[in-house]
């Protein structure tokens, strides 16, 4: 079952002029307009999610694959002129375009995002378990012996010591931290959650245990993911297919291991020839 | 009955960082495997071993040629007994047959850190929905049948030997009981002795309801296991042969 499905997304910051999509991208060699100064920080993009699939977005700093997420995510960046439709299963419409009541239930409910820096998603100053218990009342929570059950399920799934449940979130490690923005995401059991750059300020070793916890989960509960880093060994991973980014268009895709393994564009044979 | 029917499959390498050069990795390979059968690839290194085995599991996307697969009809679009073209089909039909019938493991082990052996070999149990202290059984069982100390069960491969790992590796391969088992040298790093256990495991396996399409350098390994022979030389098929004709020839 096709879960979402994107078309045309494209993000553009500045003003913008009709020459904008020619003069950008993998051809002209950069995102930012020649004519206008306008930088295209994605355009052209399709993709579809299906049910419990992940896919990974790889792509330089730049390459547009925040953007990209962020529209995924119905994030929305008021400095931005965006456009294109995103359709989702069990809703009408161009999710783009709803209202903000809408919008607020999709990202409370069927979509999730695990924001790349940790301060963006959590507040230090609550407790772990109130920074996931948050994402519950605004879902219409209100049992305080519900709630309490929920959150350390939720701790348990994701590895967080349940002891450490009523700490502020500032004493916690920066991989806990991550642990509770994951525990967060999947609290009301959304059917897609958009990964940005998840290994971002955690060491290697925690690294490897914070992305094998969320495969499991993913697993487990069948839970879409669209997975965002500039990091291949993330994707590789995590996702079942992959988008190639540059410049703000998508250049290549497929299956994550083919796109690893044989590479076709000439930046992905680059990309992979980098690694360290 | 013919489970994979691989006809004219031709694979070329564009390399735009070597100045647009091709590389040709298979030119006009054809053969057929039987159900329940062994088949054995052999060739000097470069031959296109490898790359035959990562076009049969789409790693690598095939250039030219059909590869049909009859071990999941059920899968398959058209009428029963066409088979499945897994050299055509989309991303989506192939993460489906991977799931549900067709296994591949490399030489080496690639694996999550930190994750403990057992569960390593459980994982793919798992993903099918078994449930996870029976899937760590089975898990178990195979290890010891590849005699991988029972200390190390609960140890991270990463710490493991060469030929340890290539247990944990080879014990994942099987746990799921794929209808068609890829192996790229999954006995490379044995000692004789485990090699022996591995043959031994290998020999149950197949012949049950898995066919094996792998590529071994040691001849005793190929002689224990192997029906036939597929003999590759610069990307092209040398020839077919059953295992006893291939006796005593110089594997590369």
């Amino acid at each position: 079952m096709t879960l979402l499905d994107a078309e045309g997304l494209r993000t553009v910051y500045g003003d913008g002029c009709d020459r904008c999509l020619d003069a950008t991208g993998d051809r002209a060699g950069t995102n930012q307009c020649p004519h206008c100064g306008s930088v295209v920080a994605c355009a052209e993009a399709d993709l579809t999610v299906r049910a419990g699939e992940v896919l990974g977005i790889v792509g330089e700093s730049g390459s547009g694959k925040s953007s990209l997420a962020e529209q995924l995510a119905l994030e929305r960046d008021p400095d931005a002129e965006t456009d294109g439709v995103v359709r989702y299963a069990g809703h009408e419409g161009n999710l783009l375009d709803v209202d903000y009541e809408t919008r607020h239930d999709l990202r409370t409910g069927d979509i999730a995002l695990v924001h790349q820096h940790i301060r963006d998603g959590l507040n230090p100053e609550f407790t772990g378990g109130g920074n996931v218990a948050e994402k519950l009342l605004s879902a219409g929570w209100r049992s305080f012996e519900d709630v309490r059950a929920r959150v350390r399920e939720l701790f348990e799934a994701t590895e967080i010591p349940v002891d450490r449940m009523d700490d502020p979130t500032s004493t916690y490690s920066g991989g806990m931290q991550r642990r509770v923005q994951i525990a967060r995401a999947l609290a009301n059991d959304p059917e897609l959650v958009v990964l940005d750059e998840p290994t971002t300020g955690l060491d290697v070793s925690v690294q490897a245990r914070v992305l094998d916890m969320f495969r499991r989960v993913q697993r487990e509960k069948g839970v879409a993911a669209v997975v965002v880093s500039h990091d291949l060994g993330v994707v590789r991973l995590l996702a079942d297919r992959t988008l190639v980014m540059r410049h703000g268009r998508v250049v290549e895709s497929g299956l994550t291991d083919r796109v690893m393994e044989d590479p076709h564009h000439e930046y992905t044979q680059t990309l992979i020839n980098s690694v360290i | 009955m013919t489970v994979l029917s691989v006809e004219g499959l031709s694979k070329t390498f564009d390399m735009h960082v070597l100045g647009d050069t091709q590389v040709v990795g298979l030119d006009d390979v054809s053969f057929d495997v039987r159900e329940g059968e062994f088949l054995a690839v052999v060739g000097e290194s470069g031959s296109g071993k490898s790359s035959l085995l990562k076009c049969l599991y789409r790693t690598y996307d095939p250039t030219g040629g059909r590869i049909v697969y009859h071990g999941a009809d059920e899968l398959a679009d058209g009428d029963a007994g066409d088979g499945i073209d897994l050299a055509a089909c989309d991303d989506r039909e192939v993460i489906a047959l991977r799931d549900a019938t067709i296994g591949y493991t490399s030489q080496f082990l690639d694996e999550i850190p930190r994750v403990p052996a057992v569960d390593v070999v459980a994982r793919p149990l798992r993903e099918q929905g078994v449930p996870a202290e029976d899937a760590r059984g089975e898990a178990r069982e195979l290890l010891s049948r590849l005699d991988l100390p029972e200390a190390l069960w609960e140890a991270y491969p990463a710490t493991f030997s060469g030929g340890e790992r290539q247990r944990v590796n080879l014990a994942q391969a099987l746990s799921p009981r794929p209808t068609l088992l890829l192996l790229d040298e999954p006995t490379s790093a044995l000692d004789p002795e485990t090699r022996q256990a591995a043959i031994d495991l290998l020999r149950e396996y197949v012949g049950e309801d898995t066919t094996v399409v792998g590529v071994f350098h040691n001849t005793a390994v190929i002689e224990a296991v192997a029906d036939r022979v597929v003999v590759l030389d610069d990307g092209k098929l040398q020839r077919v042969v059953p295992v006893a004709d291939f006796e005593g020839e110089v594997v590369g």
